[in-house]
Parts: structure tokens; sequence; C-alpha cells
């Protein structure tokens, strides 16, 4: 039995890597992530992934800290300690505008990002899941998982068929363990 | 897609000859991965000394209090907001390149848009230090937050602009900062997987683990562009509320409608200049001139050209305004001007913005690099004049005549000035020591497709029309970075 755990195609050129997730899907071989130096469009399309959901997540955000700002305002300058100013209304909504939009621009940035970081398992510290080390340089790796995806020859004349530069069998899933 | 080619008769984002995304990451971590050079080393030296200079004004500041700035009761603001406003403004440019520009598809910010944004972020630290230091007592800082307290509660007043600009200044430094730092991961990964040893674990946990996976850069080209599309109103927001400390007073010089459009104008305009006169330095120290090309310093210097005009239409509107308005208060403080005790800050004021800019409608001013970067100086002294005289100027001559007084700065005031610029630089030039000046994977986005050897490879083909080629290597002309004779033989 081989010890392989993943098999990585590497590629010099995004549009080769193309071809080779093209020519993985064709003969029904399932693709276990690409990792890329830069973002690339159209791979999420082709492995089916769906499109990301963090725009809702910016828009629920900013709903909540501009509620919050206006209602905290509200509670100052209405309710807790109402200013006669010129016999002016105290529930002055242009003057509450500026603070309520500039704490709606804050939550929905800060919630999405949070949001992304948490959804996308990133925080400082994190042991980078890498491959292949040249793929935040210069390199586009397609990983496919080995177990259930016989015979590895097959997956490796495909991969270099597209064009691949190298392709990697690698005994352990992540490289960047120390 | 990354083998999408564009139209032949748009300019190269990427000059030189074998680019490989290999050689993208050699060349932009090359200061990272190095030890600095001569130059780096005497400019944070001058820088830091700089910075030194601010730490002790400023000490002296809260040791003796604000009387030992030139401040009288007439002139009760003067080099404290210049400084304030001055710094703000020019950390617009940096959201300006990095969202906007994003969000009309740019691709020339590309290569600009990491340094601008680190820009804005030390350029939003100096400006807050100047309300930090305005207080005299920092602590009192706190009094800004509506925060519970044993006096009532008696909390903030949120009719006031000034404490617009305390949310609006936090928010925009907090939400540049996110973004800034976000689109710093993919980069941070690669100084890691290069690395080794303690750098490796550095970088390690800098980066949060970043790997590049198909779903982290969806993910992460959702929350830049919505990022952008949040940082673009809020920029506008930022200028407009800081004019509004201003424009919302009764001060014959400030209560001015126009004023929110034309200190965003000023703040883009004077940011730009900032930009290239870091750019153009760095440029050339960093050995980048092939991702930093001509068409960059040249779409700049058409933006402070733009911009730059805007504000001139301001002032000129200022003025009409001023004498249509029937306001003999209003029509003094503009007269003063020019023939009040601070003409020289005027005419600083408008010849630098207004009529040296100018000078850049012609082609050869602006993709001649020295001119360019004395001309992006100019431009930045400019603004600091313009600050000056709506504050100073409208300030000294009161209502009462014999309230009238001159504003003289003492060295405290120009030792925390002097000293804010020598923070800036310290923050600037150690940012681009241990971090990417340039951001490489939207960098390495434009090789195949915006890169002079790509279009070198579709000439070659022979798809376009000869007039095509032609518009397209005279384009070529100004590059320094482009090897002309090449471009003869063909």
């Amino acid at each position: 039995m081989s010890s392989t755990k993943y098999i990585l195609g590497i590629f010099d050129d995004p549009d080769e890597m193309m071809h080779g997730i093209d020519g993985l899907q064709k003969n029904s071989v399932p693709i276990y992530d690409v990792y890329t130096p830069m973002p690339i469009h159209g791979i999420d399309a082709k492995l089916g992934i769906k499109d990301s959901r963090l725009g809702y997540a910016a828009f629920m955000f900013g709903c909540m800290g501009g509620t919050t700002i206006f209602t905290i305002v509200y509670y100052f300058l209405v309710h807790d300690w109402p200013m006669d100013i010129g016999g002016k209304n105290f529930f002055a909504i242009p003057d509450f505008i500026p603070v309520t939009f500039e704490w709606t621009v804050l939550f929905a940035s800060y919630g999405m990002a949070f949001t992304f970081f948490f959804a996308t398992h990133l925080f400082p510290g994190r042991a980078p899941r890498v491959m292949d080390l040249r793929a935040t340089n210069d390199k586009f790796v397609i990983a496919i998982d080995a177990k259930g995806n016989i015979p590895h020859e097959d997956i490796n004349n495909i991969l270099k068929e597209a064009g691949a530069v190298e392709v990697k069998h690698n005994d352990r899933k992540y490289v960047s363990y120390e | 897609m990354a083998s999408h080619s564009e139209s032949i008769i748009r300019e190269p984002l990427i000059t030189g000859k074998n680019i490989t995304y290999g050689q993208i990451t050699d060349d932009i971590l090359r200061p990272v991965e190095n030890m600095p050079g001569k130059a780096w080393w005497i400019g944070f030296t001058v820088a830091s000394l700089g910075a030194l200079l601010w730490v002790f004004s400023i000490s002296y500041t809260f040791w003796y209090g604000i009387g030992s700035w030139g401040l009288n009761k007439t002139v009760g603001w003067a080099w404290d907001i210049t400084g304030f406003v001055w710094w703000v403004g020019i950390g617009h440019a940096g959201t300006l390149i990095s969202a906007v520009l994003l969000l009309f598809r740019q691709n020339w910010r590309n290569s600009i848009n990491r340094s601008a944004e680190a820009m804005t972020i030390f350029a939003v630290i100096c400006a807050a230090t100047y309300i930090g230091a305005h207080m005299g007592r920092p602590w009192m800082a706190l009094y800004s937050l509506p925060l519970p307290n044993q006096y009532g509660s008696l909390w903030v007043n949120f009719n006031s602009p000034l404490i617009w600009d305390v949310f609006a200044i936090s928010t925009y430094f907090s939400v540049s900062l996110v973004f800034w730092y976000t689109g710093l991961l993919p980069d941070l990964a690669s100084i890691r997987d290069r690395a080794t040893g303690l750098r490796r674990r550095i970088y390690s946990v800098a980066s949060f683990g970043w790997t590049g996976s198909v779903k982290t850069w969806q993910r992460f080209e959702t929350v830049s562009l919505i990022l952008a599309g949040l940082s673009t109103p809020l920029v506008l927001s930022v200028h407009t509320i800081v004019s509004m400390d201003f424009a919302t007073s009764l001060e014959p010089g400030w209560h001015t409608t126009i004023f929110p459009p034309y200190f965003v104008a000023g703040a883009i305009f004077s940011g730009f200049a900032m930009v290239q006169t870091l750019l153009l330095v760095t440029r050339k120290v960093l050995g980048l001139e092939n991702y930093i090309t001509m068409f960059h310093i040249e779409s700049m210097n058409k933006i402070i050209l733009v911009t730059g005009s805007v504000v001139g239409v301001a002032y000129i509107t200022e003025f009409f305004i001023a004498y249509y308005s029937g306001g003999e208060y209003e029509q003094y403080t503009f007269l003063n001007r020019f023939i009040g005790p601070y003409w020289w800050a005027a005419c600083m004021m408008y010849g630098c913005n207004v009529l040296m800019t100018q000078m850049m409608w012609s082609k050869k001013v602006r993709t001649n690099i020295p001119i360019s970067w004395v001309l992006s100086i100019i431009v930045n002294i400019g603004m600091w004049f313009e600050r000056f005289v709506i504050i100073v100027t409208s300030l000294h001559r009161d209502y009462i005549p014999s309230s009238w007084a001159m504003f003289y700065p003492t060295w405290i005031d120009v030792g925390v000035f002097v000293g804010s610029i020598g923070i800036f630089f310290t923050m600037f030039l150690l940012f681009i020591r241990v971090l990417p000046s340039v951001a490489i994977a939207e960098v390495k986005l434009l090789l195949k497709s915006s890169s002079e050897q790509a279009k070198k490879k579709l000439i070659a083909k022979g798809h376009f029309e000869a007039e095509h080629v032609e518009f397209y290597k005279d384009n070529l002309i100004k590059f320094d970075s482009v090897d002309h004779s090449e471009y003869e033989k063909a």
C-alpha cells in the first residue's frame, strides 16, 4: 500500500493549471483544493464553490452598528439629558446622521473582516497548513486526495499532460508543521 | 481570467524583460529579506532624530501646558489644527487609491496601493497626535468619549462636529487598518514561506496561517471589494466632517457651505502629492522601476492636476461668494488675505496650489521625475499654507480691532510640527523594511494581461492594426524603465 497522502500537481502558469483542473474533472478525479499565489478567477466556479455570503454579514453588522449608535445618541440627547439649544428639537435627527454613518461603516467593516477570519480559520498563531511552500510564491498547486483516487499513475499523466512542471506525492498532508 | 489580454493601446503596467511570478516576489521582497542599504540608514537616522524632537516637544507641552505654544486669546487655534487637518488630508490619498480606484477597476492602483495605504495609516496617527496634544492635558481625551461619569452622567454633545470628528477619525483609522492588514495577509504568507527560523515564526503569526486556497481567495476578494465600497463614502465623510469643524462656526472665512467638497478635493490633492513624494524616492531606492512605472507617475500627476484645479475653482468660488454675499465681514476677511499682514501666506497658498500645479498640463512636466518630485513637495507646502490661511488669517482679525493680534509660533510649535514629519517618516521607513511595500499578489495578477512582455508577444503575433501598435510604441517613449532599442528595430 502506498504511503502517499496527497498528490500535488504543480504548475508554472495559471492557464495550464486551469487545463489541469479540466483534465482531472473530465476523468472524474475529485480535487481537494487549489493553492495559488494570487486570486485566479474562475476556479471557484469550476470546483463548484458557492459564492461568498460575507456581503450579507457586512450588511447585518452595518445595520447593527447604525442602530446601536442611533439608540445610544437618542438615549443621551433625548431621554437622559435633553439640552435646550435655542428651543430646537431635542430629537435633532440630522445631527445624528454623521455618527450613525460612521458606526454603520465601522461595524460593517470589522464585523465582516472578523467573520472572514473566523470562517476561514485565520488568526494570529494559526499553524499554516501549506502543502507546498512555493504556492505563495510562483507555483500554482492542485491538491488531490490520494486515498481512493487510484491509479496514481493516471493522475500523474493527466497533470503532466496539462503542463504540470512537477507532480509530487506527499506522505504528509501539510509540509509546514515543524 | 489571468490570460485575458487587454487592448494594445493601453500602456503596460509592468515593464522589463523575462519577468516571472518568482521574479516579482524576489524584487518586491528584496528590501525585506536583506539588510537595508546606506540610503535607508541615513533616512532612518534623520527621521528618528525628527521623531525624537517630537517626543521632546510633546513632553515639554504636557509638562508646561499649552502656554508653551504661541497661541493667544485671539488666535486660539493655530499650528496644532493646521497640522491636524494637513495630516488627515494627506491620509486621504491612500484610501482613494486602494478603495475608489478598486471600485473603478483601475489596475494601475495594484502596485501603489500598499504603500499609499500605509501612508494613510501613518498620516492619521500623526493627525491623532495633534488631537491628544492640543488638549494640553492628554488624559482629558477621555471626555471626548461618551462614557458614564460622575457629573450626571453628562454626555458628549452629539450636535457638535467636534464629536463627529472623534467618531470619523477613529472609524477612518480603524477601517483603514483592517483594510490594509487584510490585504497584507497573502504577502506576509509569501515572506513566511521563504523564511527560516525566528523570521518564519514571526511572519507565521502575522500571516494568520494564510494558505491561498480557493475559498480563502474568494472570500478575500469579497472582503476587499466590500471594504472598498465602505471606505469610499467613509473617506468623503471624514474630510467633510473635518471641514464642518470650521464651516458650522460663525467665523467669517470659515462659515462657508463650499467647505466639505473643497476640503475633500484638497485632501486628495495633498495626499496624492505625498504619495508622489514618497514613491518617486522609494521606487529608485528599492529598485521598483518595473512595477511603479512612468505610467503610474503620470497618472498620479494627472490626478494632482485635476484636484488642484478643483481646489482652484473652490478658491474662486469662495472669493465670488464673499463679494456676492454683501457681508462686509466676509468681504473684509477675504480681502485681508492679500492686504493684511499674512499676505505672504496667502501667496504661498494660491501660488503653490493653483499656479504651480497648472504646469502639469504639459506632458514634459508630468513625465519628468525631478520636476514631479519638486512639484509634489510644493503642493504639500501649499496645502499646509491653505490650512494656515484658513485658520490663522481668519482668526487674527477679530470683530473688535483692539483684539487684533498676530500668531508667532514658538520653537515648541515648530518642534511638534517638524517632529510629526519625523514620526511619519520613521514609521514609513520601518514599513518598507519589514513589510512588502508593493502588493505582491495583486501585481502578479497584471503580469499576463498588462505587462510589457505580454504585449510584446501579442505584437509579434501581429493581431493588431499597425496604427494601434504605433500609438502604443509612441506611448512607451516616456518610460524610463523600457529598453527602447528593441522597439526601434521592430
